[in-house]
C-alpha cells in the first residue's frame, strides 16, 4: 500500500479517537485531529522510523466565522525520499483559541506560529517568542479574521471628500 | 541666513539674494535614496536612464544618508512599521528640506485600502507635491521635480530655513 494509507492506518492504529476525518482530494489528504492531541500526531509523524515526515512545509490558519469552531489550524507535513505529502487540519474554537505549539518537534515552525498568532490570535502554548511579527508590536487586533474591517479609509469621492478632508491627520513639520 | 531675516526687508537687497539663493537650491538638490518599492524602479529609470536624466538638474547624487540630503522622494507603498521609521529620517534632514511624495500610494495609500498601508504619506511627514501615476512615467516624475523648482523659486526669506 502507499505510504499516505501505510500513514493513515499507523495513526488509525495509534491515536484512534483523535482523528476525527481523513479526506481525499485530488491526490491531497487532509485529516481533521482534535485539538489535544495535535503536537503527539506531530510527533508521531516525525519520528516513527517507517513515516519519517522530517519535514514541516506550511503551518497556516483559516479563520471560518460564523461557523465554530472557528478556526483551522493546518499543517503540512512531507515526507523527503518518496516524496509524500499529508496535510493536518485543527479545529480551534473561537473563544479561547489556544492550541499546542509544535516548535519542539519542528524548529521552523516558530515564526509560522507567531504569523498565524499575529493574524488571527490563536495563542500557542509553550512557543518560546510569542510575540507579533507582522504588524506592530503594539497593534490592537488580529487583521485576517473575517469579522476585522477591510478597508482602512472610506474611499473619497468627490461628493464626501471634504468631510474626509476635515477629519484626515496630516503631519506636521 | 539669520542675518537677513533680522534686518527685514532690505529692497533691492532682498530679492537679489532671495533670488540668488533660490537659483542655487534649485540646482543642485540632493535627492535622498528612498526607494521602497515598485516606484522606486521608475525613480531609478529617472535618474541614472539615458532619455530622462537627472543629471541635467544636478541629482544624479542620491546620497543615502538622510543629513547630506535635501529632498526626499517617498517612492512606494510606506506600511505601519515602516513609518516611525520614515518620520525619523525625515527629522534626521537639516533644513531647507523638501519631500516629493511618488506614486500613488505615497499620495493617497493607492490601491491598498486596508490596514498595513498608510493611506498617503502625508499623515507622516509634510508633503510639497505629489505626484500621481502607478508608477507614474519618468516624465512626470520630472514634472513634479520641475514643479518643486518653481515653488522653491518663489519661496521669500522670511520663509526661509
Amino acid at each position: 500500500m502507499t505510504h499516505i494509507e501505510k500513514t493513515i492506518a499507523a495513526l488509525k492504529e495509534k491515536f484512534g479517537g483523535n482523528i476525527v476525518d481523513v479526506t481525499e482530494f485530488r491526490g491531497e489528504t487532509t485529516i481533521v485531529v482534535d485539538k489535544v492531541a495535535i503536537l503527539e500526531v506531530v510527533r508521531f509523524l516525525k519520528e516513527a522510523p517507517d513515516l519519517r515526515y522530517t519535514f514541516l512545509a506550511n503551518l497556516t490558519a483559516f479563520d471560518d466565522w460564523p461557523e465554530e469552531p472557528r478556526f483551522n489550524v493546518v499543517y503540512q507535513l512531507r515526507e523527503m525520499t518518496l516524496p509524500a505529502n499529508i496535510r493536518l487540519k485543527c479545529r480551534v474554537a473561537g473563544d479561547d483559541p489556544q492550541i499546542a505549539s509544535v516548535v519542539e518537534v519542528f524548529r521552523n515552525a516558530n515564526w509560522h506560529e507567531r504569523e498565524v498568532y499575529d493574524m488571527f490570535g490563536v495563542t500557542f502554548t509553550g512557543h518560546p517568542d510569542h510575540r507579533r511579527i507582522l504588524m506592530p508590536a503594539d497593534w490592537q487586533g488580529h487583521p485576517l479574521r473575517k469579522d476585522y474591517p477591510l478597508g482602512y479609509e472610506e474611499v473619497e469621492f468627490t461628493f464626501n471628500f471634504k468631510e474626509i478632508e476635515k477629519k484626515k491627520p496630516y503631519a506636521k513639520e | 541666513m539669520g542675518l537677513e531675516q533680522k534686518l527685514g526687508d532690505m529692497g533691492i537687497v532682498t530679492t537679489t539674494l532671495e533670488t540668488a539663493v533660490n537659483w542655487g537650491r534649485t540646482n543642485a538638490m540632493w535627492p535622498m535614496l528612498f526607494g521602497l518599492a515598485c516606484c522606486a524602479m521608475e525613480m531609478v529609470s529617472t535618474v541614472a536612464g539615458p532619455q530622462n536624466d537627472l543629471s541635467r538638474f544636478g541629482m544624479e547624487l542620491m546620497r543615502a544618508s538622510p543629513r547630506q540630503s535635501d529632498l526626499m522622494i517617498v517612492a512606494g507603498r510606506v506600511t505601519r512599521k515602516m513609518a516611525p521609521v520614515l518620520r525619523r529620517l525625515y527629522d534626521q534632514m537639516p533644513d531647507p528640506k523638501w519631500v516629493i511624495a511618488m506614486g500613488d500610494c505615497a499620495s493617497c495609500g493607492g490601491i491598498f485600502n486596508n490596514y498595513a498601508i498608510v493611506q498617503g504619506v502625508d499623515e507622516v511627514v509634510p508633503v510639497d507635491v505629489y505626484v500621481a501615476g502607478c508608477p507614474p512615467r519618468p516624465e512626470a516624475l520630472m514634472h513634479g521635480i520641475i514643479t518643486l523648482h518653481e515653488k522653491v523659486y518663489k519661496m521669500k526669506l522670511k520663509d526661509w530655513a
